[in-house]
């Protein structure tokens, strides 16, 4: 024990060296766009990424998805630059672009040499306030987005469980709806519905343009004044809260799909660092997420997986930056002759451990070891910087907390796991959804009797 | 103690004049090849040691490769699973290992503050010298891959990978899934992983790659650590050619979804290959090149048939397959592989047009300093550079290579590197009649 302490304050040495550097420099225009730049002078590349408050919680009931939606009209012309031209430019300047949308945002970028960062501010700023939205761009456009949902979705039982996991779960909070939208409502998109939707949140100060790479932060603002001063500020009004009410009891479900092996979800009602009450508890939590699955050697893979080899798969989620109240999820695929059932008890077994006893410094030291060589690994890729500041700005807490996240966690205590894990991993908050695999009927078997292989297809969240 | 140590923190970032990655190689006495880029500014390292090792060399036990890469860090010298897993993850490192057709790797990234990554490097070379393949591991493991084949059925964008490599190349090598089948796993025994770690874990069939703040004698002195348990072996014979397929071929494969998966190809080009440049660029102007190629504009931007829409090349040892796939609506089939065929056939037929060709080139001569703007995409390029032996000047001469191409050569170099009349055409789904 003594041994493992001492190594988690070697670590902290050049760590530090390293993280000391991470400097973010701030502008705000007068228009509202607040400009955040982080230099990184490894490769002369830039990272530009512009991200607008608005994703899937900010939807009503029957436009779900149109952020989304929108995300992929953003490709489709202004005044300047009619349709196609924006990827024409982008790629013609050896650049790398894409988009998607999440819960809490939609974020727009490009990787570029750093001397083309001006092109992609000219055509972010264009598309900021004139885009066009055209009857017969959407009319097809539509059928991308139904066939991105077929193949993100419909077709993949556990990506479809989590889908009625999710409505089942929330009582009332836009959480539970996906983010690429119900189908009925992606069947039902107007012109209309988009362009109230592209007035309503799309304005300078209702974005946040970041920039990491070989730059100097000046000059960035400077061009920055250039393109994306003149535009038009919104009034941004006030998003309705639509805070889940409390759950008073635990729910199941089953769900019935065509697959081969089940599976199980689980999920505790917590809250984030936006929502605590105490941020400490959000650390905690963030922890406690580290001490059941933050590696080969944290609990899940070797008590479940290794140990009793109750499970195939076995894992454990929180997200700590959302915007609302969110839930930490465990979830797995029992092994060959066991129940979900089974599963099930192994699962709620390991939180009632963290509950009855305190984490060992051992675990504790490792997961402080690895947030800390994260920090630095994280910074070997500029698109990843740049993401987590604009996330942390979009969502409302502000980029410095990146900044603070090494510290936060280091100083969280084994008591204090133990708390969250006995407030909020309680059984009256919790949700469970469990696949039952149905027969994938006629699925003719070719002789080989193989399905294996490499996917051909990547899964990049809802990007464009 | 934190905060008086950030005051005397002396930047290490200064702008340098920024050049194509500087390869360094050097050979070990037992025949291993090492190659070495020297990065600043971050600490730490990312290395890897490959082996020629893959699922091309599992013979007639389909998965043998794969498992036997996975039961690596299960147990090695007096350590179990989660000693090792500790050692790596106590000093915030971390390890992994995986096969694809050619190769077998272990990787390893790290802090380079040195009682940190000496407790890494040293857990890493047991595990390459003394792993232990005992029962209970292999069965575990075993299990658990043939669970994972099980899952991949529900998936009919894998049943048409794997039904297209079939396609491609019949009994070859790169015929078959990397896991394997459910009957060529079922039978393997850990003492087949032994003498599979025996034949091919050896000193001269390993190359290793290191990327990051280790100067030159460190990295050679890494390099030397992390083999020195292997023994010397030899390098085994390459894997024969392709026998290229004879005639065209169309299976229609049903499967319960909403979607049909269609993948259309051939095998395509090897590493090394003279005509690789004409074939990349000619590949990115066709669709390869993201949200701007023909491909996408055909099939998407201009018809809405389909999310996604791209061809790729992917050069191996030997004849990689070149595939066109898209996934659409299942009624609508027939126009996508229709328009999937005739976009190909013209691009074959007639070539890009000037501007094409001019558009891709500027795309990838100006993105080129982006693909490898971090350690991790470097080393895989100076893996490949490495495993291939393509030479060290690889990422130096990359643009001039991409600016001689022009429209005749792409043209000559598709013509007689994708012939049209033995395309082997892949669908799986086509079976719900509700999509809709």
């Amino acid at each position: 024990m003594k041994k493992r302490l001492m190594v988690a304050a070697l670590l902290y040495l050049p760590v530090l060296t390293a993280l000391a550097e991470t400097k973010v420099s701030e502008r705000l225009l007068a228009n509202g766009l607040k400009v955040l730049v982080k230099e990184d002078h490894r490769s002369p590349v830039v990272v530009s990424q512009v991200w607008y408050k608005v994703g899937s919680s900010y939807e009503p009931g029957g436009i779900t998805g149109i952020s989304h939606m929108l995300e992929h009209m953003m490709f489709k012309g202004t005044d300047k630059h009619p349709v196609g031209e924006f990827s024409k430019i982008i790629a013609e300047n050896g650049g790398d672009e894409n988009a998607f949308t999440g819960r809490d945002y939609t974020a727009y970028f490009q990787t570029m040499n750093k001397s083309r960062l001006e092109v992609s501010f000219e055509l972010e700023a264009d598309r900021m306030r004139h885009l066009h939205l055209l009857p017969d761009e959407l009319k097809k456009e539509l059928q991308v987005v139904t066939e991105e949902r077929r193949m993100r979705t419909d077709d993949k039982p556990r990506a479809k469980m989590e889908e009625y996991f999710m409505a089942m779960a929330y009582s009332n909070s836009p959480y539970k709806n996906p983010v690429i939208g119900w189908p009925a409502d992606i069947a039902s998109y107007t012109v209309e519905d988009l362009q109230a939707w592209y007035q309503r949140w799309y304005a300078p100060n209702n974005a946040t343009l970041v920039v990491v790479g070989d730059v100097e932060p000046e000059a960035v603002f400077s061009l920055a004044e250039k393109y994306f001063a003149e535009l038009k500020t919104s009034t941004i009004e006030p998003l309705k809260p639509q805070t889940e009410v409390e759950q008073v009891g635990s729910r199941q479900m089953t769900v019935k799909l065509p697959a081969k092996l089940p599976y199980i979800i689980m999920g505790y009602k917590v809250p984030t660092l936006k929502t605590a009450a105490d941020e400490s508890e959000a650390y905690a939590l963030e922890v406690l997420s580290g001490v059941l699955d933050g590696g080969s050697s944290a609990r899940l893979s070797s008590q479940l997986v290794r140990g009793k080899q109750i499970a195939i798969s076995a894992s454990a989620a929180y997200d700590l930056s959302s915007r609302l109240p969110e839930m930490f999820v465990l979830e797995g695929t029992p092994a060959e002759g066991k129940s979900v059932l089974a599963l099930q008890k192994a699962l709620t077994d390991q939180v009632a451990q963290l509950q009855s006893q305190l984490i060992s410094p051992d675990e504790l030291a490792r997961i402080k070891a690895q947030v800390l060589a994260s920090a630095v690994y994280e910074r070997d890729s500029m698109f990843y910087q740049a993401l987590q500041l604009g996330m942390m700005e979009t969502v409302g807490l502000g980029w410095k907390k990146v900044d603070e996240y090494v510290d936060k966690v280091n100083q969280v205590t084994a008591e204090q796991v133990r708390a969250v894990a006995r407030k909020y991993l309680i059984e009256d908050h919790l949700n469970i959804a469990y696949l039952e695999p149905q027969a994938l009927t006629g699925h003719s078997t070719p002789d080989n009797n193989g399905v294996a292989g490499s996917s051909i297809q990547g899964d990049l969240h809802h990007a464009r | 103690m934190r905060v008086s140590l950030i005051g005397i923190v002396i930047l290490l970032f200064s702008p340098v004049v920024w050049s194509a990655a500087k390869i360094e190689h050097w050979q070990t006495p037992q025949g291993s090849r090492v190659y070495y880029v020297h990065t600043e500014g971050l600490p730490m390292v990312d290395l890897e040691v490959v082996f020629d090792a893959g699922s091309a060399r599992d013979g007639k036990q389909y998965g043998l490769a794969a498992l036997t890469s996975a039961l690596l860090d299960t147990g090695a010298g007096k350590w179990n699973a989660d000693d090792i897993a500790q050692r790596f993850e106590s000093v915030g490192a971390s390890m992994g290992a995986g096969v694809s057709s050619d190769m077998a790797w272990l990787s390893l990234r790290s802090l380079t503050e040195q009682p940190l990554l000496d407790k890494a490097l040293d857990t890493l070379q047991t595990i390459l010298a003394k792993p232990s393949f005992n029962e209970a591991d292999f069965k575990r493991e075993k299990n658990q891959v043939l669970a994972g084949l099980k899952h991949r059925e529900e998936s009919p964008g894998e049943l048409a990978s794997v039904a297209f490599y079939k396609a491609l190349y019949g009994d070859h090598p790169y015929g078959h899934p990397g896991s394997g089948f459910k009957e060529s796993v079922a039978p393997l025994k850990a003492e087949d992983l032994r003498h599979f770690y025996k034949t091919y874990y050896v000193a001269a069939n390993a190359i290793v790659i290191i990327v990051g703040d280790l100067n030159r004698e460190q990295a050679e002195q890494t390099a030397k650590r992390l083999l020195s348990g292997l023994s010397t072996g030899q390098k085994p014979a390459p894997i024969p050619e392709v026998v290229m397929p004879t005639q065209a071929s169309i299976q229609n494969i049903k499967f319960p979804s909403s979607q049909t998966h269609v993948v259309v190809g051939e095998p395509g080009t090897f590493r090394g290959d003279k005509d690789y440049f004409s074939l990349y660029v000619g590949n990115h102007v066709l669709g390869g090149g993201g949200l701007v190629s023909k491909l996408f504009d055909e099939i998407r931007e201009k018809r809405g048939l389909a999310y996604s829409a791209s061809s790729s090349l992917a050069p191996l040892l030997r004849k990689g397959p070149f595939a066109v796939g898209l996934q659409t609506r299942n009624d609508q089939t027939p126009e996508a592989l229709s328009v999937l065929n005739t976009t190909l056939a013209d691009f074959i037929n007639q070539g890009p047009t000037e501007a094409e060709l001019t558009a891709s080139k500027k795309n990838i001569t100006g993105g080129f300093a982006m693909r490898f703007d971090t350690n991790k995409e470097l080393l895989n390029y100076v893996s490949v550079i490495g495993f291939y032996g393509l030479p060290l000047d690889y990422l130096d001469t990359f643009q001039q290579n991409i600016e001689q191409v022009s429209v005749d050569s792409i043209k000559q170099a598709f013509n007689s590197h994708i012939d049209l009349r033995i395309l082997q055409t892949v669908t799986v789904g086509g079976e719900s009649a509700s999509a809709k």
